[in-house]
């Protein structure tokens, strides 16, 4: 019924009832002093209700017209419009990006799964710098945000990382405009470390309230546009006896960072963990946290070995066909595999 | 390096406790908000972060808007600080040895791992028995204690000896023979071990302090030590080095996907091979938890190091040989190794053993 749709309390939403007010339509037609009396609250407590419910019939009234007939919705075409000017983080591996469709895509969730020592960390790292190529360059130029839960958050690592990427960049310069000494990248790998906004979490609470917290942080930082969780899992893997709880609270959270993706344009991309499920008779291999946390993300990909080369296969995307593309993990870090016979296979 | 003490037991507690169980009503909240929460028993920051929001609404009775607002503020309150790589790294250049590393000596393996093995995370050490783990370990509790001119940290160890394997007379010789200027001095070689504590607990339920009771499950079990661990080293920023046993995997089906298992049912039989090799003990879980992983093997008559983990380092193997010294390296630069053989664990002895029984069969 419709007074469930307003966003008041349970108890109000019991007054109104009993007071026989079961719809909007009801309530709109009375005045303030009435209401505040026949349900015997504060003026003001009642006033707060009939906007609410003003609000919530003045979008019933427009439903003549073409855009936003429901708050917060948008019409196919519109979001067509915007999907054209997406922006793409590149992973540094070419086969990985095409697979991708030119990038980790803002706006979406995406998350990445693998056995230890498969990359995870290493692919984060990578995103978190990359996100940072000027625009110049074809990159965003944007921050990062990476919250460790883990503590594989290794410094060291990063600056190979961030050297390598500006040595690269130089390249790329010095081959394009080879006399326009202007071009010249002006970054340091300082730089770079500085625009990573790192977060050391150590309990689920302390996840749950960082994400929460995510949204007055992006406002204040408008720059930045990835936020990388190494791993999402971890602090709920232990500790939870209530797996019921676990699956809300996680939903909550996913909820919460695919809003943030949306409403920041950025990219969210979540590390998980593998662990065993018996299927069909025999052990497989499957990403951590359940059968719901799967519906979770938008873009899911698992990192696997294939013989001796590691892969990247695209498990599920609402756009993107399965896929799978071979990647190395060099000193300077992602980077195309060396092998020339494996190239991208369709599945 | 490490804290000594009675103390420090409930320091670690405190630590990992003080964000999360701050009460409601210290938070700064308007007391109207804050006492609902107390009235509907939702004591600490904790408890209101364990229920999502619509859960709240209904319990506290109240609107959408004010759970929202109240959760910004607990959360803005309860969340980590903010940092920067960079201020991670200057931290670490301008307050530790060597920006955070325990340098092993072992040249190839040090500059692998970027000065040495790293402080604030776990680092372990897993292979077969008899394969070097101890040695290792004797070795790095000396290096620790050694003071800063010789390459070590000056600082103390605790040595915490699960399989009563320490031996005193073995460091001692190690000492004597790496560092013979040092332990030639009077009263050094006494200083030095003076400084290394060991601990012989007979059960793990003696020095691990648990807060769970004694029917949970062993992966609950399990999860709580690697937390502790963990947060141990982070918080003291010190390297915790562990050993860890193997088991043997028998055949060659390895775990896969499922998109895996179906593009592999279509390529026909794959030949079973007898090849036995071990993995290392307590499962993918451990495996993901660990930082930095170091695989000790026997392969061909040769015994190798790898670094079968390790955020930072390409996946070499290093072959080593034991010596009244400790460990040494035959070679600095290191082979490395394609793909996921780098994380295998052979021993020589256990294929013998395990050929051996099938052809009994």
């Amino acid at each position: 019924m419709e007074i469930g749709m307003l966003p008041i309390s349970a108890s109000k939403r019991g007054k109104l009832l009993a007071a026989g007010y079961t719809t909007l339509h009801s309530i709109l037609r009375t005045s303030t002093t009435h209401l505040a009396r026949d349900i015997e609250v504060s003026e003001s407590e009642a006033l707060e209700i009939l906007n609410f419910a003003t609000r919530s019939s003045d979008l019933d009234k427009s439903s003549g017209s073409n855009a936003n007939v429901i708050h917060g919705g948008q019409t196919a075409w519109d979001m067509l419009n915007e999907e054209r000017f997406s922006s793409l983080i590149t992973t540094s591996c070419l086969d990985l990006d095409n697979i991708l469709g030119g990038g980790i895509n803002c706006k979406e969730v995406t998350e990445i799964g693998g056995v230890p020592g498969i990359g995870k960390t290493q692919i984060g790292i990578q995103l978190a710098v990359n996100v940072q190529i000027p625009l110049d360059y074809g990159g965003l130029g944007g921050k990062a945000i990476y919250i460790d839960t883990e503590g594989s958050f290794m410094v060291e690592r990063v600056l190979q990382i961030a050297e390598a990427c500006i040595e690269d960049l130089s390249e790329y310069s010095h081959h394009f405009y080879k006399d326009n000494q202007a071009f010249g990248v002006k970054m340091h790998p300082n730089s770079i470390l500085e625009n990573i906004f790192y977060f050391r979490v150590c309990s689920y609470t302390e996840q749950i309230a960082l994400v929460n917290y995510l949204d007055k942080f992006v406002t204040e930082h408008k720059d930045v546009k990835i936020i990388i969780i190494d791993s999402v899992t971890f602090h709920f893997r232990q500790d939870f006896d209530d797996m019921a709880l676990r699956t809300r609270l996680l939903g909550e959270m996913s909820l919460k960072l695919m809003k943030l993706a949306k409403n920041f344009s950025l990219a969210v991309v979540m590390l998980n963990q593998v662990t065993t499920k018996h299927i069909e008779g025999s052990f497989q291999l499957t990403l951590a946290l359940g059968d719901s946390w799967s519906h979770s993300c938008t873009n899911r990909i698992i990192l696997y070995w294939n013989d001796d080369e590691r892969h990247a296969y695209i498990d599920k995307s609402p756009s993107l066909k399965s896929a799978s593309a071979p990647y190395s993990v060099t000193s300077r870090g992602i980077r195309n595999s060396t092998s020339s016979s494996k190239r991208i296979k369709m599945v | 390096m490490v804290l000594a003490g009675n103390n420090k037991e409930s320091w670690f507690r405190g630590q990992k406790r003080k964000m999360a169980n701050k009460l409601i009503n210290q938070l700064g909240l308007p007391k109207s908000i804050a006492n609902i929460f107390t009235a509907r028993n939702i004591i600490t920051a904790k408890d209101a972060l364990s229920l999502t929001e619509f859960e709240l609404m209904e319990l506290l009775d109240v609107g959408m808007s004010e759970v929202t607002s109240a959760m910004a503020h607990i959360s803005e309150l309860v969340c980590p600080p903010c940092q920067t790589a960079l201020l991670l790294m200057e931290q670490r250049v301008r307050n530790e040895s060597l920006a955070g590393h325990l340098p092993t000596q072992l040249k190839g393996l040090d500059e692998a791992l970027c000065g040495g093995i790293p402080f604030g995370v776990v680092t372990e050490l897993v292979g077969p028995p008899g394969i070097g783990k101890t040695q290792f370990c004797l070795k790095l509790s000396l290096l620790a204690s050694l003071p800063v001119n010789y390459g070590g940290l000056d600082g103390r160890v605790i040595y915490i000896d699960v399989e009563s394997k320490f031996s005193s007379k073995r460091l001692i010789e190690i000492g004597t023979k790496s560092f013979p200027e040092i332990f030639h001095k009077k009263g050094m070689a006494q200083e030095m071990a003076g400084r290394i504590l060991i601990l012989r607990p007979t059960s793990l339920s003696e020095f691990a302090e648990s807060e769970h009771d004694c029917g949970a499950s062993r992966q609950q079990a399990l999860g709580w030590h690697v937390s502790f661990i963990k947060s141990l080293a982070e918080f003291s920023r010190i390297p915790i080095v562990l050993t860890n046993q193997v088991r043997s995997h028998v055949g060659d089906e390895s775990l896969m996907y499922s998109f895996q298992a179906q593009s592999r049912s279509t390529k026909g039989d794959i030949p079973v091979t007898f090849d036995s090799h071990l993995v290392a003990a307590l499962g993918i879980n451990w495996a993901h938890a660990v930082t930095i992983r170091l695989v000790l093997e026997s392969k061909s008559g040769k015994r190798f190091i790898k670094l079968a983990k390790s955020p930072m380092s390409p996946p070499l193997a290093f072959p080593f040989h034991i010596t009244s010294s400790g460990i040494v390296l035959l070679d600095n630069d290191g082979i490395e190794m394609k793909g996921p053989e780098i994380s295998t664990i052979h021993c020589q002895g256990q294929n013998a053993l395990f050929n051996l029984e099938m052809a009994g069969h």
